[in-house]
């Protein structure tokens, strides 16, 4: 976490362009070399790099993110603002992807190389091979245009939520669908799973009880990835749809080169992403008992 | 000759692939002399006009011809998909065939740096690493690369361990070969095959990313072609000339699709005891 807040941070400072230069001439005033120089000054800039980040990084610490040139407000209220609609977003898409690759997935992996499989492999390899903005904008002409049920873009009312949320769970359970057909693939070619159909347990026993409970630590580990993935493509399909969101808002800071938003949106990404993966992590132990039960030796 | 026949034969659905690969290299090859008009040519009396002699579909906003674009706009991403592929490829083996072969320190910062990308969408890290930079082609090419190295450099590195263990290494250390000797006749030979089935399978992937970023405006700049940045343009003319966004989709899709197709079969035919 910290390599990547260093990182990003070295980028700003070898960058061509000059944040002085920039917020002066996001407030309108001319700027002039001498006001530049002054402005430098205040901003700590004329400080060597290593001071700088410890001044930012002693400020995040506190929670302080510093203030964005273009919307002069603290970045921590900006990103605080639009979190929530980024979390209306993807929990939709998260739960829609759930709901369509789990039995996807299980049915491709149970009925391997019948109809039924072929036609779902074939369905997600459509699905990973399309870019995801281009599912938006398709999906924006035909029922926002063409067909005009679903609003256009903006965040108004529960409608429309619909557009963005289908475009962002399409690419993902394509992939989530694949992943998982191999997760319970691998399980099920395991010779306990041989042996469980040798003594006669039935087929559904067999999959329910031994193969699904021993997929899930994989199944859990993917949605982990997948919610990496949906943090991505969260960025695109909120600029599309207008959906006031911290992808927007980072876009948005990017083009004005507003630097101390677009550390703020790094730095959260990082910790929400972080976290994520704790809780992963943490899910092991209740899931796996092997892993529970090294650690109490 | 009679083992090629025999080889297409036995996978003809790769031989197709390749096939379609070989059109579109050489449709990028000679572009100037297929495209109808010039790509970049503006006339504002021809802006939105539907399909005509001309411009067989059409022509855009600023009334360029938009099969002319689409052609150069495939130019275009192909270049710069396969720039970025090549020098991660590159780069990425490079680093791992030395921090697995030598070890070491050079191993540790390797690893914990790659760890620090791994650690986050690589996406987001792309984006606001062209943020920073400034939109530009060259940009793309580069902010993918400080993201996508890490996964060849990884792979690389545990093929490398895992070779460097073998007998046939011991015996030719004992031959005498020096180490560069040994890297490049015994270690790279045998972990190039792996590396360039995972990298046609990114193929797909990296166009994806690349045009993500240039739909977004940080790629490739107006007026050049690029299918990303075509669609973003197009967006904007949705309701009245719904051609100019879908046509460059079309492309990327088919494209990419090619490109996943023909990574799949290529595993299969190197690989055929995995199943996905």
């Amino acid at each position: 976490m910290f390599g990547i807040t260093f990182l990003t941070f070295a980028l700003i400072y070898f960058s061509p362009g000059d944040p002085a230069a920039m917020l002066l001439s996001a407030t309108g005033v001319a700027p002039s070399p001498e006001l530049i120089q002054q402005v430098r000054e205040e901003m700590g800039l004329n400080k060597p790099f290593l001071i700088q980040y410890l001044h930012w990084l002693s400020g995040v610490l506190k929670g302080d993110f510093g203030t964005s040139y273009k919307y002069s407000k603290p970045v921590l209220d900006l990103i605080m603002v639009s979190l929530p609609a980024t979390f209306k977003l993807a929990g939709v898409s998260l739960f829609g992807m759930m709901v369509i690759s789990l039995p996807l997935g299980i049915m491709s992996a149970l009925y391997k190389n019948k109809a039924l499989d072929y036609m779902i492999r074939f369905i997600s390899f459509l699905g990973i091979s399309m870019p995801g903005f281009w599912i938006g904008l398709l999906l924006m002409y035909i029922f926002s245009i063409k067909l005009k049920i679903l609003p256009v873009m903006g965040d108004s009312g529960w409608k429309s939520i619909i557009l963005p949320a289908v475009t962002l769970i399409i690419a993902m359970a394509s992939k989530y669908t694949r992943q998982l057909r191999a997760a319970i693939l691998e399980e099920i070619s395991q010779d306990y799973v041989i042996g469980a159909r040798a003594r006669g347990v039935k087929e559904k026993v067999i999959l329910l009880r031994h193969v699904l409970q021993s997929s899930l630590l994989s199944i859990i580990t993917l949605l982990g990835i997948s919610l990496g993935s949906l943090l991505g493509g969260v960025v695109i399909v909120e600029t599309i749809f207008s959906w006031p969101g911290v992808g927007k808002l980072a876009i948005e800071a990017i083009f004005s080169r507003d630097y101390p938003l677009i550390q703020g949106y790094v730095v959260w990404m990082t910790v929400i992403y972080v976290l994520i993966n704790m809780m992963v992590d943490i899910s092991y132990c209740f899931l796996d008992s092997r892993i529970r039960l090294e650690k109490r030796i | 000759m009679e083992d090629f026949i025999l080889f297409i034969k036995k996978n003809k659905l790769f031989a197709f692939l390749c096939i379609l690969v070989l059109i579109l290299a050489l449709m990028c090859l000679f572009v100037p002399y297929i495209a109808p008009n010039d790509p970049l040519k503006t006339n504002m009396a021809n802006s939105l006009q539907g399909r005509s002699s001309q411009f067989p579909l059409g022509a855009d906003n600023l009334g360029r011809c938009l099969l002319s674009r689409l052609l150069y706009g495939a130019v275009t991403s192909l270049k710069l998909t396969f720039c970025l592929v090549i020098i991660v490829f590159i780069v990425g083996t490079t680093v791992g065939t030395l921090a697995g072969y030598f070890g070491g320190i050079a191993d540790t910062i390797i690893m914990r740096l790659s760890d620090i990308f791994l650690a986050f969408p690589s996406i987001i890290f792309a984006i606001a690493i062209v943020g920073i930079l400034g939109a530009s082609s060259i940009n793309t090419v580069m902010a993918l690369l400080i993201v996508d190295w890490v996964k060849y450099a990884r792979v690389s590195k545990s093929l490398v361990i895992s070779i460097r263990k073998k007998d046939y290494i011991k015996a030719a250390k004992m031959g005498g070969a020096k180490e560069y000797q040994i890297i490049f006749k015994y270690i790279l030979p045998n972990i190039i095959p792996s590396l360039v089935v995972m990298a046609t399978m990114d193929l797909g992937t990296m166009m994806l990313q690349i045009s993500s970023l240039s739909f977004l405006g940080l790629g490739a700049q107006p007026p050049t072609p690029e299918w990303g940045n075509m669609l973003n343009e197009g967006k904007d003319y949705m309701q009245t000339v719904p051609g100019l966004m879908i046509y460059p989709g079309v492309g990327i899709f088919v494209t990419v699709m090619i490109f996943n197709l023909l990574g799949d079969s290529m595993r299969d035919i190197l690989d055929p005891n995995t199943e996905y």
